[in-house]
Parts: structure tokens; C-alpha cells; sequence
């Protein structure tokens, strides 16, 4: 043997999983909900889909080569929170808006804490509050669904959360296949369902969290005297369960964990939509939550195997 | 692997475990017992404790079985020669680990001429018992290298179960398969003497369910045995998940006992001790011979014919390797053991060691590793992890060489499997980080004492 043996500790084989794989599975599962955005709200949605994919991963490029660090953007990330931030804007929306929302995401949120995996809030949900907070008129501005094949200046809607506030209802059939107002892609139920059972499948999330959050939001609601088939059709409940609260970094690792994460975010957003002075608290709740997380985390890391009780108060 | 297995018992609950790949390739390849090599290096730490000393001089004639070195330390077993030969050199040489131990270079005569102290040891009870597994030099040849006659030792009283590790965990390896397809009344006349011996009435044998004939065979004979003693021998089949063979593990899986923190099977009533371990027992009682060679197997991309070899120990890697048809191609890693805890070699002049259970010689595509990125906190790693740990908290603490809290979270108990490194995406060396912790612990502990 004249060449040199590569020495390495153990393990000598790997699952093959890789974060890259883990982002793709992400992008995969939000094609049906993107399709949605486009058929419902028309072709500036598939605009601000691209704006906010092509300028977060740019600023991710910009901001590693300006940090001097390896860059990143083959892990796909960057594109995941670009989409997911798409997805919670209004159609009308001007895309400039929608590029300062991606300076937000990456540079102020992930970049400047250190980057992937080191972010202590959703990066595209904060992204989407402060955007709710520096255009409040722009951000609430609705488009109703398939407006943008009968007129060229679209007429103005509201969503149905907005629309209950008035006394109006929407139907769960509409609600379910997203012929609603709202965000471009949180209003197809059906695709966002499609995305998060993919997900599970493929393993690259835990059903914890989207259920407990769903299902808190649907008990809760119901005791305080809503209607709670509505309540988690309605408003970002599917997107921000399935695809938000369930990002790694800002939810708790270990079930139980997950499980608070959960039922936190859906308490905070029917109270936020019952009592607050909003229609909407799907956002707020889970970057409450995210805040959070390291704390229920400390609280609920399990038991090591053979450890005994009494160490753990020492 | 098709048709079920109808067997009385079920394992208990194991939390985490990964889905590694099996590769039991050499599942099917009979035994081939290997010709004496020229020289053999008989390395004086081949186990768990106090290395031994050399008790032959440079120039001695040796033959097979004698004792070559010996330590009056309790936790240590002797080593004795695997050929007949005179001794060239007593020199030191550095383990795969990094630390230097003395070994006894001995030419072979190709003769294989048996030592006259070799012959069936007389036991009347417990203690003739134990001072036989001593002198023959048995360690735990399921990996660790634990002396077998320290772990035999435990408190009487305590100890009702017998758990035979079958279960061979890790990927390639398939020499306790092939021990049980083979050797299988060895195995169970091994079981039946430490039962007698030590009065242990309950015996659990583990084996993984994608060993559908070794359990078929383990079961067939753990019936006969049944009928004409008193006591209960049974085949387990555990899941063929990576790492139902670890020792808590498999206690737990077999008996739903938790070895706590720091403590022993023998702790919660269990001795465990690999198949190949009891059926050497076995032959042992019978011949005298004591533990001179040993069942391994060599697989691996690189490796030209990948089989089961029995091997006298202390015969370098690369006279394994060429009696297996060279290599291959050029590998780019050789690993004592399997991959999930196998030790990297820096090169193929090692020798073979009492505890190996493999030589794997891995292509370069076998032994390909992704370049480490930044942890995304998916809890792959905390999820598959069997003992429960939460690896990020852990490796943070690591960062701040905090011991109180890398105490607190457990980091002693990890055993490191290497489940969560497997499962990573990031491809983080999560194992190092581990292993970098304990030794801040056992370091800080070494302080405090002082």
C-alpha cells in the first residue's frame, strides 16, 4: 500500500441525509400552495414568488462574501425562507416592499445572527411583521381570487376573517380550496395539507407541532364560542402550522417540547383574533413562541437513559 | 427473511436507534480457517485494564497456548502465543487509539506444535470456574474487550439472568452469525456450563431479526437443552435496528432493565457475554486451548473476496488481507470493527486483537464523508439517540467546558454508538464532540481529587 489511509473516528457511514435534501423536500412540499398563489391570484404572485426567491438568495451570497465566510446558498435555505415569505404577502404588493421584507429575512434576522441555524425567530415571519408594521396599508390591501382574469385593475376584497368582523361568512368549501382573500399562499387549504403531508412522509418534520397548533386553535375557539372549522381554514393557521411554527431552528427539538410550541402558538392566536385588535395573530403567536423556545426546551429535554431523578435537581 | 419466526418472546421498547444499512454480505460465507502466518505480533493490551507484562525472553522457543504475557492486576486477562515459533523481538508499538504498548514478535515455525500446559482445566464449582476463564484468556469478543471472568464474577445472589449478544448490530460484520449457524451445540454447551457454574436459571439469546437462520438454528437447540435441564433458555429476535447489540441496550430491549448511570448489568441482575465468548467457553472446558485465534470478518468494497476467517491472533492486517485475495482496489480506509464504532488504522502492519470482530477495507466511495456546515437543530441527532441525549446542548456545553452541566445533561452515559453523527444532516462530528466532553469531565474529576 503506497497511498496514506484516511484516518477519521467513528461512525464510518452516514445516513446520507443532507441539509440541501432537507430544503429541497421543503421547496417540494410548497409547490402545490405556490401553484394555488398563482391560479388564485394571478401572475404578479408568481412575480413576487421570484422577487423574494432571487434577492434572498442574493443577499445571502452578498452577505457571507461581506462576513468573509463560506458561502451558503447551496444548502437552499435562502430560497425556503424567499418562498415562505412570498407566501405571506398580499398580492398587490409592491415588489420593492417585498425586497425590503428579504433584507429583513436574511440579512437583519439570519446573517447578522450567524446564519443558518443560529436565528432565534422564524426569519420570514419576522420579515412579514415588520413589513405589517412599516406598510400597514399596502400589507392588509386584499385581492379577491381569480380578479386578475376579468379586469385590469383589480378590485379590492377582504379576508374572510375581516369579512366575519363584518358579519359576513365565507364558505368552508371555498375556504378549503382558497377562493378567499388573504395572503397568496395561505388561502388553498388543500395545498397547504397536500405540502404538510409530504412532509411527514418524507420525515423532515414531526406532526406535533402542526397538530397541536391546529387542533388548539380548533378547541379553543370552539369553547370560547367561535366557529372552529372556520378558525383553522381561515387566516395563515394551515401555512404558519405546517410550514412556520415547524421551522428547526426557533421550535423545540424534543417532543414534548414540540407539544408546548404547539399549543402556545394556537392559544396565542385565537386569543390575538377574539379579544385583541387585529383580525390576524397567526405571525405574532409564533414568533412569541420562537422567543420561547429556549426556554421550554430547558424545561422538557428528556431524562438520559439510566439517569436518576435526583441529579437532575443538583 | 420472508416467512415469521414464532417464538414466545417479545423485546421491550428502545428509545431512538437508527435504520443503518446491513451489507451482510458475508452472511452466507462458511468459515475458512486461515494457515499459520509467518509472524504473529501478540499485542500485551488486547482487553479492558491493566496491560500485561512479557513472561518470555527474545530467543525463546514458544508453542501454542503458552502464556506469553500476564499481569496480576484482577481486571486483565492473559495472553498467550497463536503459533509454535521462537520469540524475534519484544518491542513497543503504537495502537490505533494512540497509545504505546508492548508486544512480543513471534516467528512461526508453521508447525503449530500445542503447549504441554495445554489441557482441559478441572472444575469443581464456582471458583476453579472463574480462575479457568482467567487463565484462558477470554475477553469479551463482542468488541469491548472486557475480561470475561471479571464480568463472571459478579455478586451470585444478584445476578438471574444470562443475556447471549447475538444481535451483531453493525453493518458487514457476520461472524456471530456465522458462529451460530456453525457452532450452535458449541454455543449451547458454552450456556449450559456457565449456567451450572454460576446458578443462573433464566438465559436470553438476542439476535436480530434479519438473522431469520441463526435464530431458527439457537432455537432449535435451546429447545433440546430445555428438555433435559432445569432452567429456561430462549431465543430473543430483537429489531434489526443499529445499536440493539450495545449492552444497555440489549438489557433493556430483553429484560426492561435500566442500567443506571455508572453501573453494570450485573447491577440489575444481568450478566451479558457475546456468542462467540460462551461457545469459546465451551471449547475451552473440552480442550484446554485457550483463546488462540478467533472468527472474524473481512468485507468491505476493497477487500478482492470478502469471507469469514478464522484467524490466529496477533497476524498482521495485511496477511489477513492477502489470504482474502489482496486488494481490490486502493482502499481508503481499513477499520477494526464495524463502521458505526470501528477503528480507523493508520496502516495494514497492525495486529489482529483478541476483541476484533472485523477488518473492513472501504472504497473510496464506501468511505465517503460530506464536509461539516452549521447544525441546523433538526433533533435527528436527539431523536435517534438511544440513551436519550440531547447532543447540541451537549456540544454547547462542550464549547464552554462547562462540566456541571454536560454532568447534568448526561453526558457519561453516551456510549457513542454514533447514531446521531449517522443521522446528521449537517454531517457535524457529533461523536467527537462527545468523546471531547467526556474527557473534560474525567479530567476535572482527576482535579478535584488532587
Amino acid at each position: 500500500m503506497e497511498n496514506i489511509l484516511t484516518m477519521s473516528p467513528s461512525p464510518h457511514l452516514s445516513s446520507g441525509a443532507t441539509t440541501r435534501r432537507i430544503m429541497l423536500d421543503v421547496i417540494i412540499s410548497l409547490v402545490p400552495a405556490s401553484v394555488a398563489a398563482v391560479v388564485f391570484f394571478g401572475w404578479k404572485s408568481l412575480m413576487l414568488i421570484g422577487v423574494c426567491i432571487l434577492s434572498c438568495v442574493v443577499l445571502e451570497y452578498i452577505c457571507r462574501k461581506v462576513m468573509k465566510r463560506k458561502n451558503t446558498t447551496g444548502d437552499l435555505s435562502a430560497v425556503v425562507t424567499g418562498l415562505l415569505l412570498a407566501l405571506n404577502l398580499p398580492p398587490g404588493l409592491n415588489p420593492l416592499m417585498a425586497v425590503f421584507g428579504c433584507i429583513v429575512a436574511i440579512v437583519v434576522v439570519k446573517q447578522m445572527f450567524g446564519g443558518i441555524g443560529n436565528n432565534f425567530v422564524n426569519p420570514a415571519i419576522t420579515a412579514r411583521i415588520v413589513l405589517l408594521v412599516s406598510f400597514p396599508v399596502p400589507m392588509t390591501t386584499w385581492e379577491k381570487p381569480f380578479e386578475w382574469l376579468n379586469t385590469a385593475d383589480s378590485v379590492t376584497g377582504a379576508t374572510p376573517l375581516a369579512l366575519v368582523a363584518q358579519g359576513e361568512s365565507t364558505s368552508y368549501l371555498d375556504l378549503f380550496l382558497g377562493n378567499r382573500g388573504g395572503c397568496i399562499g395561505e388561502t388553498c387549504v388543500l395545498a397547504l395539507l397536500l405540502g404538510g403531508i409530504y412532509l411527514v412522509a418524507r420525515r423532515v418534520i414531526s406532526p406535533i407541532i402542526p397538530l397541536s397548533f391546529i387542533g388548539t386553535v380548533f378547541v379553543l375557539s370552539f369553547l370560547l364560542g367561535g366557529d372552529p372549522v372556520f378558525h383553522i381554514m381561515s387566516g395563515g393557521v394551515m401555512l404558519g402550522a405546517i410550514f412556520m411554527a415547524t421551522d428547526y431552528t426557533t421550535s423545540p427539538m424534543n417532543p414534548l417540547g414540540k407539544l408546548i410550541f404547539g399549543i402556545g402558538c394556537g392559544v396565542i392566536t385565537v386569543l390575538i383574533r377574539l379579544y385583541a385588535n387585529l383580525p390576524e395573530g397567526v405571525s405574532y403567536s409564533i414568533i412569541l413562541m420562537n422567543i420561547l423556545t429556549p426556554h421550554i426546551e430547558n424545561l422538557t429535554r428528556p431524562r438520559p437513559f439510566g439517569k436518576e431523578r435526583k441529579h437532575e435537581k443538583a | 427473511m420472508g416467512d415469521k419466526l414464532k417464538l414466545a418472546l417479545k423485546p421491550f421498547r428502545i428509545r431512538g436507534t437508527v435504520k443503518a444499512p446491513h451489507r451482510k454480505h458475508t452472511a452466507g460465507c462458511e468459515s475458512v480457517i486461515m494457515p499459520p502466518p509467518d509472524e504473529v505480533l501478540i499485542c500485551m493490551s488486547q482487553h479492558i485494564g491493566a496491560p500485561c507484562k512479557p513472561t518470555v525472553k527474545v530467543g525463546q522457543q514458544v508453542f501454542v497456548g503458552q502464556i506469553v504475557g500476564d499481569s496480576e492486576a484482577f481486571v486483565s486477562a492473559p495472553v498467550h502465543s497463536s503459533v509454535s515459533g521462537k520469540v524475534k523481538k519484544i518491542e513497543t508499538i503504537t495502537m490505533p487509539n494512540g497509545s504505546r504498548v508492548e508486544a512480543v514478535r513471534i516467528e512461526s515455525d508453521g508447525l503449530m506444535t500445542p503447549d504441554e500446559s495445554v489441557r482441559p482445566p478441572e472444575i469443581n464449582g464456582r471458583e476453579d470456574f472463574l480462575r479457568a476463564v482467567r487463565s484462558s484468556g477470554l475477553v469479551g469478543l463482542g468488541g469491548a474487550g472486557f475480561p470475561v471472568h471479571v464480568k463472571l464474577s459478579a455478586d451470585k445472589d444478584k445476578v438471574d439472568t444470562l443475556i447471549i449478544n447475538a444481535a451483531e448490530c453493525e453493518p458487514y460484520i457476520t461472524a456471530d452469525n456465522r458462529e451460530a449457524l456453525e457452532n450452535s451445540w458449541g454455543v449451547i454447551s458454552g450456556i449450559k456450563s456457565v449456567m451450572e457454574l454460576l446458578d443462573i436459571d433464566r438465559v436470553i439469546i438476542g439476535v436480530e431479526d434479519n438473522k431469520p437462520e441463526a435464530i431458527r438454528a439457537l432455537d432449535e437447540v435451546c429447545q433440546a437443552a430445555n428438555r433435559d435441564m432445569k432452567g429456561n433458555v430462549s431465543v430473543l429476535p430483537l429489531k434489526a435496528r443499529y445499536p440493539y447489540g450495545a449492552e444497555k441496550v440489549i438489557v433493556k430491549a430483553c429484560t426492561n432493565r435500566v442500567i443506571l448511570e455508572g453501573k453494570l448489568p450485573a447491577d440489575v441482575g444481568c450478566i451479558v457475554m457475546n456468542i462467540a465468548s460462551v461457545a469459546f467457553i465451551s471449547s475451552y472446558l473440552k480442550t484446554g486451548m485457550p483463546l488462540v485465534s478467533k472468527r472474524i470478518t473481512v468485507d468491505g468494497a476493497a477487500v478482492a473476496n470478502p469471507q469469514n476467517v478464522i484467524v490466529p491472533i496477533g497476524t498482521k492486517i495485511r496477511d489477513i488481507i492477502e489470504f482474502c485475495g489482496g486488494y481490490k482496489e486502493q482502499p481508503e480506509k481499513l477499520l477494526f470493527g464495524g463502521p458505526m464504532m470501528g477503528l480507523a488504522l493508520p496502516d495494514d502492519e497492525m495486529p489482529l486483537l483478541k476483541q476484533n470482530n472485523a477488518i473492513l477495507a472501504l472504497s473510496k466511495k464506501e468511505a465517503k464523508r460530506l464536509e461539516p456546515s452549521d447544525c441546523i437543530r433538526c433533533g435527528r441527532c436527539a431523536s435517534v439517540c438511544p440513551m436519550g441525549l440531547t447532543p447540541p446542548t451537549l456540544a454547547g456545553y462542550v464549547k464552554l467546558k462547562d462540566t456541571h452541566g454536560l454532568l447534568k445533561n448526561g453526558i457519561m452515559v453516551c456510549m457513542e454508538c454514533g447514531c446521531c453523527a449517522f443521522a446528521c444532516p449537517a454531517n457535524r462530528p457529533i461523536v467527537q464532540s462527545m468523546r471531547l466532553g467526556k474527557e473534560l469531565v474525567k479530567n476535572a474529576g482527576k482535579k478535584e481529587g488532587k
